[in-house]
């Protein structure tokens, strides 16, 4: 009955289980430190500049009082906004052709293009978005700018789908298609809806991921000081303020550029917000 | 399903035609070198405010701003460094240089436990730059700082890991007064340094002084000015240890100008001239009549940059750029007059 | 198709029955009609991407031929890379690219499994969940400039100061080792996250089969959902290791940018996507951009034999 051993062995299991789960809590809190550490350093330098006036003006020049954002918040939104429009129903469709043909050679070659495509430096992609879009255009455009934006966000939104839908049950799809329902309505009606949370996480993570980028928008979105919503033309974005301005010599640039570091950071967590909400409402429907 | 495709591309195509119906207006785009981006930006602000013209200038680095305008996708470029040879024959036509501003490049250290201000001759800095000073208690160092204390500390040189005109101006200047530099290194806006660690930008630099004891590095002028951080005196050619200020830039500056633009203000003659400074150029093509360049554009870019040489020069000095001196004005007046349009200068009337 | 279109004819019941059948049939043809369109959308998003890919190699190339003519295979193993004197030799930058990435991935890996263990097994929901959930999701929204800021500020110091209690000669903080720290912490998210998601789809009946013969909370992590989430945790770290050798800008602020072969994992070196970010605005020669190109070329062919590579170590794992 009592058995020393057999005790002792229990004894040692729940220690282990216990000393485990420990580790486990102290790792994944211990990530939190550099973030709670660079959160403090941003906010501490750029909750001072942030009013109202820093949100609906533009920059001015240096010794200048009271210079805002407007513009770059304008062009980021815009810029963002046009490569999501690019990306997610491409990345949704190769997320979606991966999982249905996990094996075959497209998918071998198409999957491999994901990973490369993921791995390339976004200086790169500024680079090839120029030879093939500034270059034979002749001049620096905002939709050149979301271009090398949406190569960027395809393979995570590619991955993120593929490997949600991958995870699904295929009792799922298999009720489905038992009801006769056409390919298309039972990925539209039925996988999408019950991966959503896992595809709009992608979807958010690249966002994330584009709205600091500075390296592709130098030589596509190339800047602009001006106000203007012209896709056409040159556009100023975020990253490019806080690029320039926080590598410039002065301290009204830079607490600017803190300023927009906090007003991206701020944007991201909205965003991120704003996608649980609706991946919440979307499941209610369903 | 198709409901949701439909709307999507409704979507899609009414912000595009939303954005793109907003049109161009009179926009000057111009790019290059980040060390005028200050100034140009102050300039173009007050430009916009009294003309009503809009100037976009980014600062996308000297050689970005050569090749931009090499490509004809920008309107006027700016460079700390004059084109060379190569990038001459790569353009499509003759570009003019136009001097716009003059900028220095400093020596700041981190040795706290000086009183004084570090004084440095030409060959303690090819000999630290090149690795063979190793430590700031060396003969070579001590001879021309009498009295000063020098800590026994190795030197940790900084500089920048970024391609610049800063990098440029400074291995120029290196070039010039070390041939074993010139021979072993040479001069370029990226060069491969034989010692030391790179920073990217001016702060990345700044960075590394200010952290690393017994550190010391070049940085631009109005960046170690702002940055309240310590310089040393150079050694120029009479023999004078010059402290960099707007006047010994000045007085560097002051000499008589090619028609061309082109002086190098690099190890000047001038007894109170700083020797590590340089012009900052513009560059625009000779004759402005080319692909989607109407001559309204032409106009406007030569007016503005006739503005910048007199009525802008004001701004120079609050910022820590050294004006031009009447004689670079009166040579990029010459210079700006020689632009054309189809063969007819656009410049005709004095203004 | 004529029965239809008499169908204002008064129709017998059998009649009207023919026409129901008749209209079944052709929705369903429409509908068959619609799968196959939509499939080869399917097929056509997939080629899009191989496309892209393709066409970034063939731009790749054909930019950097200037350099390769020049140059041959003397980039790749040249140590040398001095552009004064047109000499381009790319291997400090490929170590120092593959140094930082894989120390990166050690770093990160015990991090990141723990997170995704937390999130996925021990807390799924609740706010303490929430919490992590987001500051998580933050950690990847910080733009790369800021973490080189910040690194450079506030942890290049610390770094100098443990290399000085390990009795390193010249203690300088900046090097392949803070680097990879910076980089660990950037990572973090894409392994945690995708990890997370691997783990909430184990399937319940699987663990409680475990509870049920008396197995611990750890033993179940242990035997059941790690060696079932093996490929998809394989995948996150894979996906954090493409991001870990493309990262630019943090890295170059910190990694001290020097081009000469690094001697220690503390020692100042320089990455491929740190020289390109560096030095592709200031190339002023056809030779000299071309061999940044062609660095470009080369950080992308690693990333094509890394990925490779990790395919077959997949394949290994689900075979098994």
């Amino acid at each position: 009955m009592n058995d020393p051993m057999r005790t002792d062995h229990i004894r040692y299991r729940i220690g282990k289980n216990n000393g485990f789960r420990i580790l486990t809590f102290v790792l994944a809190f211990a990530c939190m430190i550099p973030l709670v550490a660079i959160l403090f350093f941003i906010i501490k330098a750029g909750i001072t500049r942030i009013n109202f006036h820093f949100l609906v003006n533009i920059a001015r020049p240096v010794g200048e009082k009271g210079g805002g954002i407007a513009n770059a918040l304008l062009g980021s939104v815009i810029i963002v906004a046009l490569a999501s429009l690019i990306a997610i129903p491409i990345g949704i469709l190769g997320g979606v052709y991966l999982s249905e043909n996990p094996k075959g050679r497209l998918a071998y070659w198409c999957r491999l293009s994901v990973d490369i495509l993921q791995g390339i430096p976004s200086i790169v992609i500024g680079i090839i978005a120029y030879f093939w879009l500034v270059k034979p255009l002749g001049g620096f455009s905002a939709f050149s700018g979301s271009v090398a934006l949406a190569i960027m966000m395809l393979p995570v939104i590619v991955r993120s789908t593929e490997e949600t839908l991958k995870m699904l049950p295929p009792s799922l799809k298999e009720a489905a298609f038992a009801l006769g329902m056409p390919f298309h309505r039972v990925i539209f009606k039925v996988i999408l809806p019950v991966g959503i949370s896992g595809i709009l996480s992608g979807v958010m993570l690249s966002i994330a991921r584009i709205t600091g980028e500075t390296a592709p928008l130098l030589f596509t979105a190339f800047g602009n000081p001006y106000l203007s919503a012209d896709v056409t033309a040159p556009m100023q974005s975020l990253p490019l303020l806080i690029f320039n301005y926080a590598t410039s010599p002065y301290n009204d640039w830079h607490d600017l550029a803190w300023g927009a570091s906090l007003i991206l950071l701020v944007w991201v967590l909205f965003l991120n917000v704003f996608t649980k909400l609706i991946a919440a409402k979307w499941k209610v429907q369903l | 399903m198709a409901a949701i495709k439909g709307s999507w591309i409704m979507v899609s195509l009414g912000i595009l035609s939303l954005l793109s119906c907003s049109g161009k207006s009179h926009h000057l785009i111009g790019a290059g070198s980040s060390f005028d981006n200050p100034l140009f930006s102050k300039m173009f602000y007050s430009y916009f405010q009294s003309r009503g013209i809009k100037v976009n200038y980014q600062s996308i680095g000297s050689g970005g701003g050569i090749s931009q305008l090499i490509n004809r996708t920008i309107d006027f470029g700016a460079s700390d460094v004059p084109m060379n040879g190569e990038q001459d024959s790569l353009s499509p036509a003759r570009v003019l240089h136009v001097p716009i501003t003059v900028s220095a490049v400093v020596l700041s250290y981190n040795l706290p436990e000086l009183q004084d201000t570090l004084r440095l001759s030409p060959q303690v800095l090819a000999g630290l730059f090149l690795g063979r000073i190793t430590h700031w208690n060396d003969t070579a160092i001590a001879a021309i700082n009498p009295g000063v204390r020098l800590p026994d500390l190795p030197v940790v040189i900084a500089h920048r890991s970024d391609g610049s005109g800063t990098s440029n101006i400074f291995t120029s200047y290196l070039s010039m007064i070390s041939p074993e530099w010139a021979s072993r290194v040479g001069r370029g806006s990226s060069v491969n340094w034989p010692a030391g660690l790179g920073g990217k930008g001016n702060e990345g630099v700044a960075g590394l002084i200010r952290q690393t004891h017994g550190a010391i590095g070049y940085i631009e002028l109005a960046f170690a000015m702002q940055n309240k951080m310590a310089f040393g005196k150079i050694r120029n050619r009479t023999g004078h240890f010059i402290t960099p200020s707007i006047s010994s830039i000045s007085a560097a500056a002051d000499i008589p100008m090619p028609a061309n633009g082109k002086a190098s203000l690099a190890d000047t003659d001038a007894p109170d001239g700083y020797p590590i400074s340089s012009f900052s150029w513009v560059l625009l093509y000779k004759e402005q009549d080319y692909r989607h360049h109407p001559q309204e554009k032409a106009d406007h870019l030569l007016h503005l940059l006739d503005w910048m040489i007199h009525e802008g020069q004001r701004y120079s000095s609050a910022l820590y750029y050294a004006p031009l001196s009447p004689a670079a004005v009166h040579a990029g007046e010459g210079i700006l007059k020689s632009a054309t349009y189809d063969g007819h200068p656009i410049l005709t009337q004095k203004n | 198709m004529e029965t239809s279109l008499q169908a204002p004819v008064i129709p017998s019941p059998a009649v009207r029955d023919t026409v129901g059948i008749r209209k079944r049939i052709r929705r369903s043809f429409r509908q068959i009609r619609t799968e196959s369109v939509f499939k080869q959308t399917l097929v056509i998003a997939g080629l899009i991407l191989v496309i892209l890919v393709l066409g970034i190699l063939l731009t790749l190339i054909t930019q950097s031929l200037p350099s390769i003519r020049l140059l041959g295979l003397k980039f790749i193993w040249g140590s040398t890379w001095n552009p004064v004197k047109n000499v381009y030799g790319a291997f400090p930058f490929l170590l120092g690219t593959l140094l930082t990435s894989f120390l990166a991935l050690l770093i990160c890996i015990p991090f990141s499994i723990a997170i995704a263990v937390f999130l996925g097994e021990y807390y799924p929901s609740g706010w303490f969940a929430d919490v992590l959930k987001n500051a998580v999701e933050l950690i990847a929204a910080v733009p790369s400039v800021i973490y080189g800021f910040w690194g450079l500020a506030v942890l290049v110091p610390m770094v100098r100061s443990l290399e000085a209690r390990l009795g390193i000669d010249q203690p300088l903080g900046v090097g392949i080792f803070s680097a990879s720290l910076i980089l660990s912490v950037m990572i973090i998210p894409y392994a945690a996250s995708l990890g997370r998601s691997m783990i909430q789809m184990v399937p319940e009946h699987l663990k409680e089969a475990a509870y049920g013969l008396g197995a611990t909370r750890w033993e179940v992590i242990r035997h059941v959902v790690l060696p079932y989430t093996r490929s998809g945790l394989f995948a996150g770290i894979l996906l954090s290791l493409g991001r870990a050798l493309g990262e630019t800008m943090a890295v170059t602020m910190v990694i001290g940018n020097s081009s000469i072969l690094p001697k220690s994992i503390f020692a100042p070196g320089n990455t491929m996507a740190s020289v390109i970010a560096n030095e592709f605005t200031e190339a002023d020669k056809t030779v000299y951009l071309s061999a940044l190109i062609e660095l470009g070329l080369a950080l992308f062919l690693v990333t094509v034999i890394i990925n490779i590579i990790g395919k077959k170590i997949i394949d290994r794992f689900t075979n098994e």
